[in-house]
């Protein structure tokens, strides 16, 4: 199978007046046609910064150092970020969705109206087969009486179904690919599993690829085929789902792990086992591992040599620890 | 849930929590936001109950009339068999002491210009608990008790990480001894990593200091690893009530079901195998609600008479309220 876009040590960082931010410290990843992957890390550990910089979408004081971004053969890091090239993958061919459906959609436009925008630009589509589409589209997505509330602003819409909308709008240009960071954060439970179930349905039915960004394993664990496991700027490990979840071997993952209930877990059964301290400030990053403060696996090794790379613990595992932390230990 | 019993610290029957929707030049009462219909449950002393449901289904609502920052619309809430549903101001204010309470956001619930060891004084203050010889002592002690080192006594806010805020925030709520904490959300504004952090911490401070929690939150997970029994609400009424293994084990009403199936399991297998109720439509206005039972238009279940018959919230035995005509 082939990668559809490919990360390749990609580096962005923040030059702010407290000092640099090293948000992206040499990040790859790829994701295959037709296959859905998973971001997952803590807040602040880069994850968005990371497909903002795919899309180039890094505004000052950030700025991508190094690295590229293969899309159909091509580094797009090169292209003009205004270009009309990167214009056509961003937003076309590559869909994003965002967490907070409100800042994303404008407000004083009406759903049609930003709905046909995309199809006119992208699809040169005319105005009444656009107003089609989108009605098309607006009903596959969910929303009821399409054709009526196609005209609706983004204020008549509950936060569940502008969510729906966004959803609609990643699809309309027939992407290759859809970026989706956070999509369900701010929505409840029972609709985040109807948005992801549509998610999820979409994507196999029409063959895109997804990039799921999030912070919950739970979501990463129903959806992804793949997962990759982010800590203060970098992948800290990555593998398949189930390899993930059953096997996880850095201390962070395995962390992680322990520390979250699970449902369906007896009152004082299991106690949690949180991780000590916090994310390190990515201003003032130690040279050795950053999880470092917070392992409870540390080895002399770890206190005295930098940061280790991504290292193969199994078909397509790799951490990025110095210690073999056994299966299943 | 009749008579008040003796270990029932709270006792909340037929609650209802209404606010008025005012409309146009001269405020015309037009209708009601139903925040909360028609509830009844206990607490137990010592126990923890854990209150789940979506937002906006009247979780803060319920917990903000049991520390009576709202006069219930009727309904009667006793606190240590005392009936405060009506209490003025004045005869509260030495059973406030009792309840403590924590909220969801750790950066807003604390004044940014006020030193932590002041906002833990606070209530100190107001309820006269302390002179000034002894405050240093206690507050200090507050802080140990939660796990911050008392040198930090003199920072301001934004100082600390969210975590310690959190903590911060705890200490608060603790400083006079109550025997009551009202938990509203109290580690969902923090990262996965610091949220066992403040789960355990709660959990010690229970069993150190013999409190009785409700614990308010969206994530049933959470939700049931810390309660003993857990009331499930769905747009101002609850619809089922069990301790918290026979909700997971044996969920009798069908919104429960559903909610529990939307909850993804961090475990690939489980989810490749696992049965998933998704829900029609969305929750409907609590300013007009459906009528019968409020679940009634998105349930699978459903049958004429459930769009017009309330179904009481009844004891199916051994302390299995559920709030459903079809079970
Ligand atoms: N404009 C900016 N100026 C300075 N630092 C920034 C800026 N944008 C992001 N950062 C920093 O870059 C780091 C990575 O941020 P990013 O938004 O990628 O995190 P994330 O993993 O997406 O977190 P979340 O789960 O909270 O969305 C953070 O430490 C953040 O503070
Ligand atoms: N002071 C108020 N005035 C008017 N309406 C209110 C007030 N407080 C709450 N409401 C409404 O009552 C309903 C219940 O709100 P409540 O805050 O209790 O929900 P919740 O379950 O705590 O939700 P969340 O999970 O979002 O915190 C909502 O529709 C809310 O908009
Ligand atoms: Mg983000
Ligand atoms: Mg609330």
């Amino acid at each position: 199978m082939a990668a559809i876009l490919e990360i390749d040590n990609l580096t962005t960082n923040f030059y702010t007046e407290y000092g640099t931010v090293k948000a992206v410290d040499g990040v790859s990843y790829y994701v295959d046609e037709g296959e859905i992957i998973g971001l997952v890390g803590e807040s602040g550990c880069g994850k968005s910064v990371s497909v903002l910089s795919a899309m180039q979408l890094i505004q000052t004081p950030g700025k991508i150092d190094s690295g590229r971004v293969i899309f159909d053969g091509e580094d797009i890091l090169q292209y003009d970020s205004k270009g009309e090239k990167m214009r056509s993958i961003r937003g076309g061919k590559i869909a994003m969705i965002f967490q907070e459906p409100m800042t994303s959609l404008n407000p004083v436009l009406s759903i049609c109206r930003q709905l046909t925008e995309a199809l006119e630009i992208h699809l040169d589509m005319d105005i009444q087969s656009a107003r089609e589409r989108a009605i098309e589209l607006l009903s596959m997505v969910g929303v009821p009486e399409a054709a009526v509330r196609i005209d609706d602003f983004p204020h008549q819409f509950s936060g569940g179904m502008r969510q729906r909308v966004m959803i609609a709008m990643a699809l309309s240009c027939n992407p290759a690919l859809i970026i989706a960071d956070e999509p369900t954060t701010a929505v409840d439970v029972t609709t985040q599993a109807q948005l992801l179930e549509l998610m999820n349905d979409l994507v196999t039915r029409l063959n895109t690829s997804l990039i799921i960004v999030t912070h919950n394993l739970g979501v990463v664990a129903r959806y992804a085929q793949r997962i990759y496991v982010m800590y203060a700027g970098r992948i800290i490990e990555s593998g398949p789902s189930e390899e993930i979840f059953e096997n996880p071997r850095h201390p962070y993952t395995i962390g992680l792990m322990r520390s979250i209930p699970r449902l369906g877990e007896k009152r004082g059964g299991r106690k949690l086992i949180p991780i000590d301290g916090m994310p390190p400030d990515l201003i003032f990053m130690p040279p050795t591992c950053a999880f470092l403060p917070r392992c409870t696996y540390k080895t002399k090794q770890c206190q005295e040599e930098p940061w280790p790379a991504l290292r193969q613990v199994g078909e397509k595992h790799r951490t990025a620890c110095f210690v073999d932390i056994g299966e299943k230990e | 849930m009749s008579d008040a019993k003796n270990d029932h610290m709270v006792e909340v029957q037929n609650l209802k929590m209404y606010f008025p929707i005012n409309r146009g030049l001269l405020k015309r009462h037009v209708g009601d936001i139903k925040a909360v219909d028609d509830i009844s449950f206990f607490i137990k002393n010592k126990e923890t109950l854990g209150l789940v449901g979506e937002s906006g289904c009247g979780k803060t609502t319920t917990g903000r009339c049991i520390l009576r920052l709202y006069k219930p619309t009727s309904g009667t809430i006793s606190f240590s068999g005392t009936d405060i549903s009506h209490m003025r101001d004045k005869a509260l204010k030495p059973l406030r002491r009792n309840m403590g309470a924590i909220f969801q956001d750790p950066y807003s619930s604390l004044n940014p210009r006020q030193t932590a060891g002041s906002i833990i004084s606070d209530p100190l203050k107001i309820h006269n608990m302390a002179s000034k010889k002894e405050m240093d002592e206690m507050i200090s002690e507050l802080f140990k008790m939660v796990g911050l080192d008392p040198r930090m006594t003199d920072r301001v806010p934004h100082e600390f990480s969210g975590g310690q805020r959190q903590r911060i925030g705890i200490a608060r709520a603790l400083a006079c001894q109550p025997s009551l904490v009202i938990c509203d959300e109290p580690i969902s504004a923090l990262d996965v990593s610091i949220q066992a952090q403040i789960i355990n911490l709660l959990e010690e401070l229970q069993e150190g200091l013999g409190l009785t929690y409700l614990f308010i939150a969206h994530d049933l997970a959470v939700v049931q690893h810390i309660s003993d029994r857990v009331a499930v609400m769905y747009l101002g009424r609850i619809m089922e009530l069990t301790s918290s293994e026979e909700l997971y084990e044996n969920p009798l009403h069908p919104y429960t079901q559903a909610l529990l199936s939307a909850i993804p399991l961090p475990d690939p297998k489980a989810e490749k195998i696992r049965q998933r109720i998704v829900l029609k439509g969305e929750v409907p206005s609590p300013a007009n609600p459906p009528p019968g039972c409020h679940f009634h238009p998105r349930c699978e279940l459903a049958t004429s008479d459930c769009n017009v018959e309330i179904p009481p919230l009844r004891d199916i035995g051994g302390g299995h309220y559920v709030a459903c005509l079809r079970v």
